[in-house]
């Protein structure tokens, strides 16, 4: 049977690939799949302890965890979208209205 | 009804409510209505209850008291709004409801024209009211709520035609200059809470008779409270205020010199008089203060060409003499002048503002003259009132004058005594000058003036007749004791309250003496007035070319407001100017304009953190979540 830490490793290194995509890309769709990879990472870390300790809410809260990320995804891209519209650009570094 | 006596005050409260409230709305008679009914029902209810006060002062006992409720309650200090009343308060609550019952009703007349007729009663009534308030107190702090009370209607009702920027600045001078004399009186009444600890006129009176208060505090308590009644009875130095108030309308002059106000410091040392009679060095202030203001204010009277304002200068006068009698410790022949004087005055303003009805406002005396045979009834009840007030035998001023010379003598203040002759010499020549110029000799008018001229309506002359009866007769209540016994009724009623000090008895001859001084000397006035504006004013002409400067000094009423202005006024003026230069604009506005631009110079260095690029913040926020982590776990 593979250990536990094994599958913590996996998760750590997504989560971290998912971050470093994040402050890299400069895309907002490539960005928000990024933020999917993060949330990936998440499950599996979930589900591993779950393994692990015999229990069931680490399994409940993936399902949960599906759940609402494909609620945020529905919005999140319609935002994407809208964005696209107002501004014909997706790129992240080209919508800096917040700049101060 | 025995216990209804604290309803007095109540009425001319409901009045003064209705009208100012309301009053815009009502009916002009409704108004009148209003507010001369308040005011009687006042008037009524004060009579009923000052006869069963003489039904009940056979069978003995101290005032009546009726506490309201207890208003404050705080340590040492506690006060009731209560009300008392006693033969002191009996005489003045008559005095102020029925003088200012004629004064409202002649009002009804006077101000017919006026587009703020309402405005005119409601603060009419209010002024009635914290009169009462003020003479039926039976401690010192409702006493003060009332002093302010007339303090406060005074400022409204001198700058009643507030469109004039001269009855403006008269009120807020009036309020000014009472403010200052009120500072003194407040820490006065502190300290009487301090060393008597309360302020209850019981409690007053007994700590006195007790010994339990010093003659040093008693002193230091008079003072202080004296300083009050100068500001608020137009004495040295703080007189200033009440020639100018004569911008009021004249039937508020009457209200303010006659029945209201300016008689509430005489009331108030009268009150005390337990304990200034503690102190001789208070009341020796106070006669002298007093003797001073009744010389200094008749001379300015003797020059002065506003009607007007001569007659205030003369009550500024009359005054003093109150003030002498309280101060020499004749407490009764002070409130018996405060008395026969609130005829007479009010007589005489209200006999000047027909006057000036008759002529379209006109002031200046030498633009009169000759009028007795237009006014006849006016002339007949300005006569009766310089009469009665310059001292001539057998009418209500001289026996009041008389009374208080004859104490000032008997005391052994002889200097006081003949500051009061000397005052009285002036009062009689000012008053016959004044009566000269105005309705005898040649007319003197303006031809437009001429045109209009016409006797008062009944509802102005009817009330000048009342006063004259009573400025006539109003000295019989009190008559020197030289003219048989038991005949000083007044005195003898008020003994209740003021208490009898160790009086000095003269001879019966020394008594004649004095009578026959005082009327020589009013018949003295009287025949220089005659002699100076008899016929031609030759001689006071002469008497300017002669003395120019004297003249100029006195006639500019000795530049004490100059003094005032240059003294005080100005550098005030100056110093808050200064102040607002150089402290204001640059400490105070310098140091928040200083914190806003810190605040800007700050936000503009960090809003460079501000790069609206996402991931820029998303890097603050994976660094801000290491450092979490690495804190967690190291």
């Amino acid at each position: 049977m593979i250990p536990a830490s094994w599958f913590l490793a996996l998760s750590g290194v997504l989560f971290a690939l998912g971050v470093l995509a994040f402050l890299i890309k400069k895309d907002l769709l490539l960005m928000f799949l990024a933020v999917e990879v993060m949330l990936n990472a998440a499950n599996l870390a979930f589900v591993a302890f779950a393994r692990r300790h015999g229990l069931l809410e680490g399994q409940a809260a993936v399902f949960f965890i599906i759940t609402v990320a494909a609620a945020e995804a529905a919005v999140g891209l319609a935002i994407i979208l809208l964005v696209f519209r107002r501004k014909k650009t997706v790129k992240a570094d080209e919508i800096s209205v917040l700049k101060g | 009804m025995k216990e209804a006596f604290w309803m007095i005050p109540l009425f001319p409260a409901v009045g003064a409510l209705g009208l100012l409230v309301f009053g815009s709305r009502l009916r002009r008679g409704a108004v009148s209505f209003l507010g001369c009914l308040t005011v009687l029902a006042s008037f009524l209810l004060s009579l009923a209850s000052f006869l069963g006060l003489s039904a009940t002062a056979a069978a003995g006992g101290g005032p009546r008291i009726k506490v309201l409720f207890d208003w404050l309650d705080a340590g040492r200090l506690s006060a009731g709004l209560s009300f008392q009343f006693d033969a002191l308060t009996a005489v003045m609550a008559l005095v102020v409801t029925g003088v200012s019952f004629v004064i409202h009703v002649y009002s009804v007349g006077y101000m017919k024209g006026d587009r703020s007729y309402a405005r005119y009663f409601g603060l009419l009534n209010l002024f009635v009211f914290s009169m009462l308030l003020l003479v039926m107190a039976s401690n010192m702090i409702v006493l003060f709520i009332g002093w302010e009370g007339v303090g406060l209607c005074s400022y409204l009702l001198i700058g009643f035609w507030f469109e004039k920027p001269a009855a403006a600045a008269a009120g807020k001078k009036a309020f000014l200059i009472n403010r200052i004399g009120d500072a003194a009186f407040l820490v006065g009444i502190l300290f009487l809470v301090l060393f008597v600890g309360g302020t209850e006129f019981r409690l007053i009176e007994r700590a006195a008779l007790n010994g339990e208060l010093g003659a040093g505090a008693a002193t230091l308590i008079g003072l202080l409270l004296f300083a009050g009644a100068c500001g608020k009875s137009a004495q040295l130095p703080l007189y200033v205020w009440l020639p100018d108030a004569m911008e009021g309308p004249t039937p508020v002059s009457a209200l303010i010199h006659a029945a209201t106000m300016v008689t509430a410091g005489v009331y108030m040392v009268a009150r005390l008089n337990p304990l200034y009679s503690l102190s001789p060095a208070a009341l020796e202030t106070v006669a002298v203060v007093g003797a001073a203001t009744a010389v200094f204010a008749a001379t300015m009277a003797c020059v002065q060409n506003d009607i007007k304002r001569v007659l205030a200068y003369s009550t500024i006068s009359q005054l003093g003499y109150m003030f002498i009698g309280c101060g020499v410790g004749a407490y009764a022949a002070g409130i018996f002048h405060l008395f026969t004087h609130a005829f007479f005055k009010s007589l005489l303003f209200l006999s000047a503002g027909s006057v000036m009805h008759a002529l379209s406002g006109e002031l200046d005396i030498r633009r009169m003259g000759g009028l007795r045979r237009h006014l006849p009834l006016t002339y007949a009840a300005f006569l009766t009132g310089t009469i009665a007030i310059s001292g001539v035998p057998f009418f209500s001023g001289f026996f009041s004058k008389d009374a208080i010379l004859t104490k000032a003598f008997a005391s052994g203040r002889h200097v006081v005594w003949a500051l009061g002759l000397l005052a009285a010499v002036m009062t009689a020549f000012y008053m016959f000058r004044l009566l000269l110029r105005v309705f005898h000799g040649q007319e003197r008018l303006e031809p437009s003036a001429k045109a209009r001229l016409h006797e008062s309506p009944p509802v102005m002359t009817v009330p000048l007749l009342i006063l004259a009866f009573c400025s006539a007769a109003g000295g019989y209540l009190s008559l020197p004791v030289v003219f048989g016994k038991g005949l000083d009724r007044f005195p003898r009623y008020l003994e209740s309250v003021i208490l009898p000090g160790a009086e000095a008895h003269l001879s019966r001859g020394t008594e004649w003496l004095l009578i026959a001084t005082s009327t020589a000397v009013a018949l003295v006035g009287i025949v220089l007035a005659f002699l100076f504006y008899g016929r031609r004013t030759v001689v006071p002409e002469t008497l300017i070319r002669t003395f120019p400067r004297l003249y100029r000094l006195v006639a500019d009423k000795y530049y004490i407001d100059e003094l005032y202005g240059a003294v005080i006024v100005n550098p005030l003026l100056r110093g808050s100017e200064a102040v607002y230069r150089d402290f204001d604009v640059r400490v105070i506005d310098g140091a928040v304009n200083g914190a806003a631009r810190l605040t800007a110079r700050a936000g503009k260095g960090l809003n460079v953190l501000q790069t609206g690029r996402v991931r820029d913040y998303a890097l603050a926020l994976l660094v801000g979540v290491l450092i979490v982590v690495g804190f967690l776990v190291l």
